[in-house]
């Protein structure tokens, strides 16, 4: 009997993001914090040269990171690795899947390669993450073949606000569609620029048919365990652990935030004693060109 | 009515529920402890097993839940649940509940680009089987997936792959399986393990 084996499947794609639920996964540097995250109790890294904080700081063009660095945090750790390309950048698309990373983000944080078009995903074995400031956004993504989605918020400013209004826009929207009648599914298609089937599907299951993490300005456990509470399904932290004090109990501390984001008898006892958490940016002190955000449509 | 526990520290928890739910069977996530009292069985999910591992030390779960399955109560680990409850994982030092008597290969596939689907013969379900599931292939979605490289006396294998890797087993009360029944719509491995439960009610 010969056994059919059946690889980069959606359900293999978006199933990898089903084990990730109720986790974080932390933007790492170097090998050393790649361990740091691992041993906190990340689920996954993101593998890149600078975290979004110091991408803000240097400005310029910023690309995908080198495949060198990927490959050593990737034989760090024994957790998913995942690894950022331009939004567009379907060449780098195709190099971080020839290294076997197991996600890829395509994502805000770095410079768009393609202000038109995002990546075509169905055609890769990889399965994608991607940003989305609202449903039409993160349905357009899952469109293309997006197997995650994730708030963008703002990265690399240690402010949640952006955050927590892209999933409030996202959940508030699902909510409004499961009050629809059938027949205002494709004008609520039409208005939000989002395909009707998905849209019908989103409504009938009454969350996005993927995983949805919240991403872009978590910096403390509180922050992470505000996103749970707000309904997404797990944390990226990108600058908010390694640009703090002190990064070790800060991760661990974020990563148990997620498991007990209902009990705020845990969120209190864990959030004592962390030191600074990283310096934070008000949005109105971010010229309108520099927010990352709204890069993509 | 029987109560099963879900552990929901981090991983696929809320599917397991939904699948239990749609059985008619109450299913509650388990964080804490005290959570695990007057459970009829409990299910460790899929997941990150160094994650999971973790939070279950800091949170005082390692010696209930041993408790719990030396004490003879189902408990149902799925791919990372499956890595828990082994005695041993080859090349890496990670917490286990040490009760079931496997060694299991971490990633044993590769990477994600390996994950795969596969129709696998699962002999053992036939018990609980409805007549036209009977002798049904089980259509198993195994991401990162470990696999059970060696079973002690005790353990009965439920279902291999074409090349013999064990992705399923049984000892006594404990039930492993290196894929993910609970992304799938087919829940014969639930009904499986809800009839250990009351299997293990008729016989004290």
């Amino acid at each position: 009997m010969g056994m059919d084996k059946e690889t980069g499947t959606d359900a293999v794609k978006r199933g990898l993001a089903q084990m990730l639920k109720g986790g974080v996964i932390m933007d790492v540097v170097t090998p050393e914090h790649a361990r740091i995250a691992e041993d906190a109790g990340a689920c996954a890294v993101m593998a890149l040269e600078r975290v979004p904080a110091d991408i803000r700081a240097d400005g310029g063009v910023a690309r995908m990171s080198d495949p060198e660095l990927i490959v050593k945090i990737m034989d760090t750790v024994t957790i998913p690795v995942m690894a950022k390309c331009r939004i567009g950048h379907f060449v780098e698309a195709q190099i971080l899947e020839s290294l076997g990373v197991d996600y890829i983000d395509e994502s805000e944080v770095l410079t768009p390669a393609d202000e038109e078009h995002h990546i075509e995903k169905h055609g890769f074995k990889v399965p994608f993450v991607c940003g989305c400031r609202n449903l039409g956004e993160a349905l357009r993504r899952i469109g293309e073949g997006a197997a995650m989605i994730r708030t963008k918020g703002e990265a690399g400013t240690g402010n949640v606000v952006e955050a927590v209004r892209h999933a409030r826009s996202v959940m508030g929207n699902i909510r409004r569609l499961q009050h629809m009648a059938p027949e205002e599914m494709m004008a609520a298609a039409k208005e939000m620029g989002a395909p009707y089937e998905l849209v019908v599907e989103t409504a009938q299951l009454g969350r996005l048919p993927v995983v949805n993490f919240a991403a872009g300005g978590v910096a403390t456990p509180a922050d992470a365990a505000l996103m749970m509470q707000l309904g997404v399904d797990g944390v990226f932290v990108g600058s908010g652990i390694f640009k703090a004090a002190d990064p070790p109990p800060r991760a661990k501390a974020i990563v148990e935030a997620v498991t007990h984001y209902n009990d705020p008898g845990i969120l209190a006892e864990i959030s004592k004693g962390l030191g600074e958490a990283m310096p934070g940016l008000e949005m109105s002190a971010i010229p309108e060109s520099e927010l990352l955000a709204q890069r993509g449509w | 009515m029987d109560r099963i526990g879900i552990l929901a520290l981090q991983g696929a928890f809320i599917e397991h529920i939904k699948t239990l739910r749609s059985l008619g069977v109450d299913a509650v996530e388990v964080r804490l402890p005290h959570e695990l009292e007057n459970l009829s069985g409990l299910i460790i999910p899929g997941g990150e097993s160094t994650t999971v591992g973790k939070l279950a030390i800091t949170y005082g779960l390692v010696e209930p839940i041993k408790e719990m399955a030396s004490g003879g109560k189902p408990v149902w680990g799925t791919c990372a649940g499956l890595i828990f409850l082994a005695r041993r994982v080859q090349g890496i030092e990670q917490p286990l509940l040490g009760v079931m008597d496997l060694a299991v290969a971490r990633n044993a596939f590769g990477r994600q680009l390996e994950s795969f689907e596969a129709e696998i013969s699962v002999p053992a379900l036939d018990a609980v089987s409805q007549p036209d599931e009977r002798g049904r292939p089980f259509h198993a979605i195994f991401i990162r997936a470990p696999l059970i490289t060696a079973a002690g006396d005790g353990v009965s294998v439920l279902s291999r792959l074409d090349n013999g890797g064990i992705v399923a087993a049984r000892q006594g009360n404990l039930l492993v399986t290196a894929f993910h029944p609970e992304l799938t719509s087919d829940t014969r491995f639930h009904r499986y393990f809800l009839a250990m439960i009351a299997q293990g009610q008729a016989t004290p």
